[in-house]
């Protein structure tokens, strides 16, 4: 039973007296497409920064990859990647100059880096801006850049926070492609979206309101289980 | 070590990627430093006198002359009337009168006693003080030159000062200041740069991105440190060779202990800057902070004023500033060239500072929130 690469007990935390995430408790299995969706402010980016080692929890447990949130954060920061809803690349970088970079933290050698810069691009069909600065490349590209930069060390999971918002609905589509072809890889992808629709891309969701798990299943569960026809009003029905 | 040469090559582009930082590294501190050499300027000049002659006499006129003929001074007017002058420097005009009294030539040539006046426009004390010594030198000579031609040697039985002025003979006010100006260039640049950098990345957001990695706080600190450091060098580098090819400041000491303090002395002022990086969120929050310490630190490290006149305790504060340190081991080395062991105290004290600071950088740099 160990294909669970996070676990979540009542995992919590607060600023004050305003409780951000609220007792949350899931799994999330190997090789899976986790949607994390909610309204704005629901608490979805504070529960990845809990997960992703760059915010203390209040109480609370929670492994990811086998690692402790809280008392093995460098281990845990080895095997997962993030892309946050903030553009996290260096504008006044290069793409090539960027893959580099982020390759060289990770502690890919060099052979590694060409080579899998050289994948990369090819790929994503970027020969023809590989030495073009990051600033001068526009957002939706950017997006697919940014995505493939935080796998690019192969990490067991995949961490996206918003990785969507702002895009054309083309663009959405050709992201959700490259997700598909992480996880193929066998990279687990925990992703949170505000974007109702982009639910049926996942292979199970939760649903966040007001800081706690209020749903979680598959679509076609959550479709039956509230009576709706499509997200959009499982959502209405929850926030209710 | 691999993730450090990683940053350092990131940050070494970006910076030279920056259309403001090549002007900002190259053109500036040397404009600065020329301009400034040339301005922050202690030797009083141009100071006007008015010269009451109520004598009217050979003698007198000789030292009106004499006067007129010094450097320092300008002779505006020479006039009977006290009150005319004393208008000019109501009206700013004139800064120093200089009274000469009726029968002061036949009273210096009977060697009776005559007195000469001085009034001087005491706004700014310092000029005033040494406007009025100048002019005391100036008589003094006066004096002795006009005994020497009748015949005395010694005008009055007293002691007879010889001075000599070591390590800066001429007096010259550059060989001082352009050191303490090259400290203060290297500092400044030092200490906003690097104060400026990490904070950056919060604002951009890239910070965020960054702490996912697994890369270690001394990493990261160290990678952000080393491309400054590097710069701080080179700055200083041409900045020495500015004070010794164009304004020919002596360079007596040993050219590698500089390096070696100026080295601890960057890390320590990069080690400020990184740890206002790390308590503020934003680039405009950081300069504040630095331009703060700045001014704190350049007013009080007697550069421009001796610490010895200012209070007790802010005597006792200045133990805290590390220009202080800097500017007396520049000096020391270069204008008297004195070895390690007459600077020790110095080093030590900016190298304990340098670990300490940086270890609380490194310590605030919060990858968790």
């Amino acid at each position: 039973m160990d294909d669970k690469v996070i676990t979540a007990k009542d995992l919590t935390k607060t600023f004050g007296k305003f409780t951000a995430v609220d007792h949350i408790t899931f799994d999330v299995k190997q090789g899976e497409i986790f949607g994390f969706l909610g309204a704005n402010g629901a608490g979805k980016t504070t529960a990845i920064k809990m997960l992703t080692g760059i915010l203390s929890s209040t109480s609370g447990e929670a492994k990811v990859a086998g690692y402790d949130i809280n008392t093995q954060r460098n281990k845990l920061k080895k095997n997962i990647g993030y892309m946050s809803q903030k553009f996290s690349l260096y504008e006044d970088l290069t793409l090539k100059e960027n893959i580099n970079f982020y390759g060289g933290i990770y502690g890919l050698s060099k052979k590694q880096i060409v080579t899998k810069t050289g994948e990369m691009i090819e790929r994503l069909d970027l020969q023809h801006i590989e030495n073009t600065m990051i600033s001068e490349i526009p957002l939706g590209w950017k997006q697919k850049i940014a995505f493939s930069v935080a796998i690019l060390h192969h990490p067991k999971i995949v961490f996206l926070d918003e990785p969507t918002s702002g895009v054309d609905p083309i663009t959405r589509r050709q992201f959700w492609n490259l997700i598909y072809e992480a996880a193929e890889d066998g990279i687990t992808v925990f992703v949170t979206t505000h974007y109702m629709d982009e639910a049926e891309y996942c292979d199970r969701i939760s649903m966040m309101v007001e800081g706690r798990i209020e749903a979680m299943g598959s679509l076609k569960e959550l479709l039956e289980r509230y009576d709706a026809k499509d997200m959009d009003e499982v959502f209405l029905k929850l926030a209710r | 070590m691999q993730r450090i040469i990683y940053i350092v090559q990131k940050e070494f582009k970006q910076i030279f990627r920056n259309k403001m930082m090549k002007p900002l590294l190259f053109v500036m501190p040397f404009v600065q430093l020329g301009v400034l050499s040339y301005t922050a300027d202690f030797t009083v000049k141009n100071i006007r006198i008015y010269i009451q002659d109520q004598d009217n006499s050979p003698l007198s006129a000789k030292l009106t002359n004499k006067i007129e003929a010094s450097d320092n001074f300008i002779l505006e007017s020479v006039g009977f009337n006290y009150e005319n002058g004393f208008r000019e420097i109501e009206k700013n005009k004139i800064d120093v009168i200089l009274s000469i009294p009726e029968h002061f030539s036949r009273d210096f040539s009977s060697n009776r006693n005559t007195s000469l006046f001085i009034t001087a426009d005491a706004i700014n004390s310092t000029k005033a003080g040494i406007s009025i010594n100048y002019l005391q030198n100036i008589i003094h000579d006066f004096q002795t030159e006009q005994a020497a031609s009748k015949g005395i040697i010694e005008l009055k039985p007293g002691v007879n000062i010889i001075k000599r002025d070591w390590y800066n003979p001429d007096l010259n006010y550059k060989f001082f200041m352009v050191p303490g100006i090259l400290v203060l260039l290297v500092t400044m640049l030092a200490l906003y740069l690097s104060g400026m950098n990490i904070v950056r990345e919060k604002e951009i957001g890239t910070i965020e991105q960054l702490n996912v990695t697994p890369i270690m706080k001394y990493q990261f600190i160290i990678g952000k440190l080393l491309p400054f450091l590097i710069i701080g060098l080179v700055e200083f580098t041409i900045g020495l060779l500015i004070a010794k090819f164009w304004f020919h400041v002596p360079i007596l000491g040993s050219i590698g202990l500089l390096y070696v303090f100026t080295f601890v002395y960057l890390i320590l002022v990069l080690g400020i800057g990184m740890f206002i990086s790390t308590i503020t969120n934003t680039q405009q929050q950081a300069l504040f902070l630095a331009w703060f310490f700045s001014v704190i630190f350049i007013l009080m490290s007697g550069l421009f004023t001796p610490i010895e006149s200012m209070p007790e305790w802010a005597q006792k504060l200045t133990f805290l500033n590390p220009i202080k340190y800097y500017v007396e081991v520049i000096r020391l080395v270069m204008l008297k060239g004195s070895s390690f062991s007459s600077i020790k105290v110095n080093f030590a004290v900016i190298t304990l500072s340098a670990i300490l600071i940086n270890m609380l950088a490194i310590r605030n740099y919060k990858k968790t929130a």
